[in-house]
């Protein structure tokens, strides 16, 4: 499947997802106590798009772009596209809501990650010689843990009980802080050889300064670079969060996260009956899998 | 022999800087294992603060440090305020689980890896080939957590297999061991495979392009000898790296399936001591986690030292 195509789905899953306010047909903390894990409604199509009632009497017709959302019934009547959970809560509009917390914490700690490599590569790599080396050894630190026990362990030093946003920002940072060093190191490889090139040493010789020479010269030469970059880490940084939040060092209840929504899914005695509670897993994996196949193509392509 | 020397030396200077990072961020922190029981409220703070003293909180950093580092020496890695023990022992117990997922996950992807990886690099383009790939790009993209949690509902449902632990109460027979290693062995192993594959494809592949495979074709070698014989000894260099590298992010899957499935290794632990705030037990962990990934790290540059001899020089 052509780029084309890899990137029109992506946008659609993450416009899902900022659009959640309005395409999901029940707010991410409305319960329907009397109504948990509830298999997804069934939907007729004749003439006009229904639901049944609960003891399937009543005939209740979806409406369109009624109290402010894309889809809705009527009460007394649910429309639960991916069932429910234990709460029933409607599972469609948890998972578009908690994509908001899963894949921004991926997209902007990605872009954190990726500044803090350019920085840190080009740094290294424009000055060379002891910056260089100083910059490097220390970069290694946060390639000697394996990712999941460093991610852990610099959230062990970090408050358990905090707010939903505060969480966000910590997530960022704390996820950001993992993986940048790659970047880092190739920014800085692509940097030692740029700054050699004649025009560049041409440049030099004219009495252009180093932020002159960094934003003509070589921050251009990095595009391609960080697109790749981006298209490897983010998918990286999405997985992260989502296992962060699972393990329940995330951003807590009731605010919503494929992480933690899996979390819900551990009944195993009970998931082969309610086996809609792993659509969170299966929306992270079409994202994963949009991403990875993007970062293909663009790696077949250059 | 030099080479080893300066490497050793490289990595106890890594492991030194890791410990004192952990120790400067620890103190940066706030909060410790004694402002977790003041959260619940039921030990005053006069009691804490004697605690805190008893236990050499309050003493400043350094002397703190040193202290860690006579106990390193000792085997005993710290105190854990949580179990009221020496952390060396509750790490020397975890340790053998930890090993074994990893070892055998590892061993299987690659035995399984190779095969797959040189057979698609020969029949590039095909059908076959094409259906292997796009199979590989989804099974990349299925977390090892929902790989995890399908499996164990399975064997729940089904009663095929154990759905957690080491050993069945009262088992302890090879057998037991296997049906438990089962699940945990097969989510590492799938969740490694399509890394491997990838690589030993591509690297496979660059090496059946390169002048002297060209030369021996033309000579008439025989197909499935030139690939045995000439190419996958070429190609097998950037993997030697990859081994190394791989380790890193099966010790992280690692820890995931751990808790998942119960396993006693080093992810539970390291969890509960994250939610305990338990200091001395998660540099424990993170120190043991790092002597992993830097001792396959050594093990794989050493045998590529062994195996290319332009790195000699």
């Amino acid at each position: 499947m052509g780029i084309r195509f890899t990137l029109t789905a992506l946008i659609v899953l993450h416009g899902a997802v900022v659009f959640a306010g309005f395409l999901a047909p029940y707010d991410y903390a409305e319960q329907h106590r009397e109504r948990p894990y509830a298999p997804p409604t069934t939907i007729g199509f004749s003439p006009w798009p229904y639901v049944y009632s609960q003891d399937s009497t009543r005939v209740y017709p979806i409406r369109f772009f009624t109290r402010g959302r894309l889809l809705g019934v009527d009460p007394g009547g649910y429309l639960f596209l991916l069932g429910t959970d234990g709460y029933g809560r409607d599972l469609f509009s948890r998972i578009l809501y908690g994509g908001r917390v899963s894949l921004a914490t991926g997209i902007v700690a990605g872009i954190w990650a990726l500044a803090l490599g350019l920085f840190w590569g080009l740094t290294a790599g424009f000055y060379g010689g002891r910056v260089d080396g100083i910059m490097m050894r220390l970069a290694e630190f946060f390639l000697a843990l394996p990712w999941l026990y460093l991610l852990l362990g610099v959230r062990a030093f970090l408050p358990l009980h905090i707010s939903p946003a505060e969480a966000f920002f910590l997530l960022v940072a704390i996820i950001g802080s993992v993986g940048w060093v790659r970047p880092a190191r190739l920014v800085r490889g692509l940097t030692l050889s740029l700054a050699e090139r004649p025009y560049v040493e041409a440049a030099r010789a004219f009495g252009a300064g180093p932020l002159y020479l960094v934003r003509r010269h070589i921050l251009p030469e990095t595009k391609g670079l960080l697109l790749t970059q981006a298209t490897i880490l983010i998918p990286y940084y999405i997985l992260a969060e989502v296992t962060l939040s699972f393990l329940g060092l995330g951003v807590g209840e009731p605010v919503p996260s494929w992480g933690s929504m899996l979390a819900d899914a551990r009944q195993y005695h009970a998931l082969v009956a309610h086996f809609w509670m792993l659509a969170p897993g299966v929306a992270t994996s079409l994202v994963l899998l949009g991403y990875i196949h993007l970062s293909d193509l663009l790696q077949s392509r250059s | 022999m030099r080479y080893v020397a300066r490497r050793l030396m490289h990595s106890l200077l890594l492991l030194a800087g890791v410990s004192v990072l952990s120790f400067v961020f620890s103190e940066l922190a706030p909060g410790d294992y004694y402002s977790e029981l003041q959260a619940e409220g039921r030990v005053s703070a006069a009691t804490l603060s004697a605690l805190r003293s008893q236990n050499g909180l309050d003493r400043p950093l350094p002397l703190r440090y040193a202290i860690w580092l006579r106990s390193v020496a000792h085997g005993e890695f710290g105190y854990s305020l949580a179990y009221q023990g020496p952390v060396g022992p509750l790490l020397a117990q975890r340790i053998p689980g930890t090993l074994l997922l990893t070892c055998l996950s590892t061993g299987l992807a690659w035995l399984l890896a190779l095969p797959i990886g040189v057979w698609s690099a020969a029949n590039r383009g095909y059908q076959y080939d094409t259906i292997l790939k796009v199979s590989l790009s989804i099974l990349l993209s299925i977390p090892e957590l929902l790989l995890a949690i399908i499996l164990l509902a399975i064997a729940v449902q089904t009663g095929w297999l154990p759905a957690g632990g080491m050993h069945s109460p009262g088992g302890g027979s090879l057998i037991d061991l296997l049906r438990h290693l089962a699940i945990p062995v097969t989510v590492l192993t799938l969740g490694l495979l399509p890394v491997l594959i990838r690589h030993v494809r591509s690297a496979v592949s660059e090496a059946m392009g390169s002048a002297f495979a060209l030369a021996a074709a033309a000579h008439g070698i025989p197909r499935r000898r030139l690939l045995l014989r000439h190419v996958l000894p070429v190609a097998l260099n950037p993997l030697i790296s990859l081994l190394g590298l791989s380790l890193g992010s099966l010790l992280s899957a690692s820890l995931l399936v751990e808790v998942l499935v119960g396993w006693p290794g080093l992810g539970p632990l390291f969890l509960e001591a994250i939610f305990a705030r338990d200091f001395a037990v998660v540099l424990g962990v993170v120190m043991v986690s790092t002597s992993f990934l830097i001792a396959g790290n050594l093990v794989a540059d050493l045998l590529l030292y062994r195996a290319d001899p332009r790195i000699r020089v």
